[in-house]
């Protein structure tokens, strides 16, 4: 077993160099299938629905740069990676791009070899606990024993933040989100911690969700986004102006529903018109046909739409938009200008 | 005319190495050693030159860096601070605790499982085939699971012990099983308690001695003096009475509920339980097959001429068949054991930090040196096992049969 973890290793060594210095637009486009890694099942950001369709907001991002490429939205193959195994996946060429909530960090950005093309989600790192237990702070968590998924930056923070507080716990380290929930639901751990969105996807899926509180702390900064690897600037590029597209478009009002008819004809508003590709020629310069942003938000709407049908307040996970509202309306979403 | 024929000259020549068979065997080994050294320096080169690509490099500098994360079971001081390599050694540490204890749990199971799997009786022989039949047979991963879930769902949470007439409560008020781990009294090594200790460990070589006493008694005057209870007369006796003379020196620290969990104590958690228990019942399954084989490899005759001689089944076994069915039984083991060892590796599936989770697990993430971890973790469990077999070798060579 040991040395066939090393060829592996050597084999993965060998098969990254190939995958980066070739054009990953042209492999995706030759599969016909984009490659995308995201979660084991985290419920609002990526699990399987009842028919085993892929959904979720980061599954959106997928989608939305599948159809701006292949034209297809359900063009995607997803691959579910774990907290551990996710980096080794997109170094491999095993996926294309990876939307599982990972945070952007320094030492993943130079170190490891990735491009973070942006955020799609501003978050921070927070506790659940059960009402039951009478916390009402994280800092008297003294002594507590805490669930937290390993190979994951919470791992650090948590750290930091008993060691600046100058208190105790005992860590237990969980290898997926669904098992953190078991070992939280059996009180074999006082508190859960993870990411304050994954906290309220993981709140959303108990049977009383109201007897778990999400405690006041935000311990960590947690901006979540897609990523590629490097090396390949091009499909960096294309991920992250789909990105920006969706974003774009809340904040010029493109919705899913007035897409196809704003999309018909030049409107009166150039930053529209550029974007959908009415006007100028921004699809060829990325290396996509012209109408490429309009089949991404066709998708499933702007980010405000995605981000309110799949963990926006009316759906269980209740997430209020916060940070991530528009820079317009007091949040810090800001996407540059198409042009 | 004698002929005298020249003693034939040592020359040598090419064709020699395919067509003498003297040589033959070593020119095929050596290219086959050639080979094996190609493919590697050509592996090893393809793995240099990708991760030059890449603009990285093969360096264990971050071994000294501040490892950053926390692990619950420290043999070891540690915090958070400590650095990766000090991260690494707790986990090693981990590893050979689960190692050991699980070496010593399998062969007690494997032992008795073995024995009672040739019992006359018909149900202790159907239960211990059951026995090694349900566990050798699914993987172990599924048993660790198993125990762990079982573990977690049914013991209460330590909160079931709060308050005065709690739902739970303290076996004999010292111990607390909960399903985060079970709490036990801790000793307190007071003044004086070295003596106590020392005087243990003499009394252990005691009992050899007097064991090897009475072997030599029986063989020069024939003359039998019992062996069982005054054994456990030297082995008690004197470490109870140093004890209680020097004013019972070694304390109790008793568990107590404080805050969230159990203070105090030992605390043996419940990562730990499931691993050992797991891996200690799945390899004693195997043991178990191999201890039935080498005590059905001493031939009938054995058994009906020690029967003859008048001795009785209980001698018969402990005398002439288990003796013997060592020699078939120890290489095997060393096996198993090594098995175990490395099947510990699956500590990760319950949250126990061992070598793979450590260094192989947060310590590869964090820094994302994953080929220098990978290597690492080769080379410790290359040298774990080498050494345990070497160890064994040595035990197994021991008991060898002595030709005279």
């Amino acid at each position: 077993m040991k040395r066939t973890v090393f060829l592996g290793a050597l084999t993965v060594a060998g098969v990254a160099a190939g995958a980066s210095a070739a054009a990953t637009l042209d492999d995706v486009k030759a599969r016909g299938k984009l490659n995308c890694g995201v979660t084991t099942g985290l419920v609002g950001f990526a699990a399987p629905d009842a028919n085993g369709v892929w959904e979720g907001f980061d599954v959106a991002v997928c989608r939305a740069v599948a159809a701006a490429v292949l034209g297809d939205p359900t063009a995607v193959e997803f691959v579910p990676t774990t907290g551990k195994t996710r980096f080794t996946a997109l170094a491999s060429g095993e996926i294309d791009m990876l939307a599982r909530n990972t945070t952007w960090t320094f030492s993943r950005d130079t170190d490891l070899k990735f491009e973070f093309v942006g955020v799609n989600y501003y978050d921070g790192q927070g506790f659940m606990v059960p009402k039951a237990l009478g916390v009402s702070s994280a800092k008297e968590l003294d002594g507590a024993t805490v669930c937290i998924q390993t190979g994951t930056t919470t791992e650090l923070n948590l750290a930091d933040f008993f060691r600046k507080n100058n208190i105790n716990y005992e860590p237990v380290p969980i290898e997926t989100n669904a098992e953190g929930q078991q070992q939280y639901l059996a009180g074999a751990c006082d508190t859960y911690t993870t990411d304050a969105s994954g906290l309220a996807a993981t709140r959303a899926a108990f049977e009383n969700p109201t007897e778990h509180v999400i405690l006041p702390e935000i311990v960590s900064k947690e901006p979540l986004g897609p990523l590629v690897r490097h090396g390949d600037n091009e499909w960096g590029d294309i991920v992250r102006w789909t990105l920006n597209a969706l974003i774009s478009a809340e904040e010029l009002g493109v919705t899913s529903a007035n897409v196809e008819e704003m999309a018909s004809s030049p409107t009166n508003s150039p930053e529209i018109n550029r974007l959908l590709g009415t006007e100028g020629n921004l699809g060829e310069m990325i290396g996509l046909e012209a109408d490429w942003a309009k089949r991404a938000i066709a998708v499933g709407g702007n980010y405000g739409e995605v981000f309110e049908r799949n963990i926006g307040e009316n759906t269980p996970i209740g997430l209020a938009r916060g940070l991530n509202a528009q820079w317009t309306d007091g949040g810090i979403l800001y996407s540059p200008p198409f042009r | 005319m004698t002929t005298v024929s020249d003693p034939p000259k040592a020359s040598f020549q090419l064709s020699q190495l395919i067509y003498d068979t003297r040589y033959r065997s070593y020119t095929f080994q050596f290219i086959a050693l050639m080979l094996l050294v190609a493919l590697m320096a050509y592996l090893g080169a393809n793995l240099v030159r990708n991760l030059a690509e890449q603009g990285q490099n093969i360096a264990f500098g971050f071994l000294a860096e501040p490892s950053g994360y926390d692990i619950n079971q420290r043999p070891i001081e540690y915090d958070s601070q400590s650095s990766h390599m000090r991260a690494s050694i707790v986990g090693v540490l981990n590893t050979l605790i689960v190692a050991f204890l699980g070496c010593i749990t399998a062969t007690l199971f494997g032992v008795t499982a073995g024995i009672l799997r040739l019992s006359p009786n018909w149900l202790v022989r159907k239960l211990m085939a059951f026995y090694v039949e349900a566990f050798r047979n699914v993987p172990v991963l599924i048993w660790i699971l198993i125990i762990f879930t079982i573990m977690t769902a049914v013991l209460p949470a330590p909160s079931a012990f709060r308050g005065e007439d709690s739902p739970s409560s303290m076996l004999f008020g010292s111990f607390a099983f909960t399903n985060r781990g079970v709490y036990t009294p801790a000793p307190i090594w007071g003044p004086g308690s070295v003596v106590v200790v020392l005087t243990f460990l003499a009394s252990i070589f005691g009992v050899f001695y007097y064991r090897r006493y009475a072997t030599k008694l029986l063989y020069d005057t024939g003359k039998l003096i019992p062996t069982g209870w005054p054994s456990l007369v030297i082995l008690f006796v004197p470490t109870i009475l140093i004890y209680f003379i020097l004013g019972r020196p070694i304390g109790l620290d008793y568990p107590a509920l404080a805050g969230f969990n159990f203070q105090g104590g030992i605390h043996i958690r419940g990562s730990l339980i499931a691993l050992w228990f797991a891996l200690a019942i799945y390899t004693g399954a195997f043991i178990a097959e191999n201890v039935r084989a080498g005590i059905q490899a001493v031939s009938k005759g054995q058994t009906e001429a020690a029967a003859s001689l008048g001795m009785r089944p209980r001698r018969i076994m402990n005398l002439v068949i288990l003796p013997q069915a060592l020699r078939v039984i120890i290489p095997p083991l060393i096996s198993q054991y090594l098995n175990l060892t490395k099947n510990s590796s699956l500590a990760i599936a319950v949250g126990y930090m061992d070598v793979t989770g450590t260094l192989g697990g947060i310590t590869l993430n964090q820094t994302g040196r994953a080929i220098e971890c990978v290597l690492m973790l080769m080379l410790f469990y290359l040298t774990i096992s080498l050494a345990i077999s070497a160890v064994m070798n040595v035990y197994n060579n021991a008991i060898a049969l002595k030709e005279r």
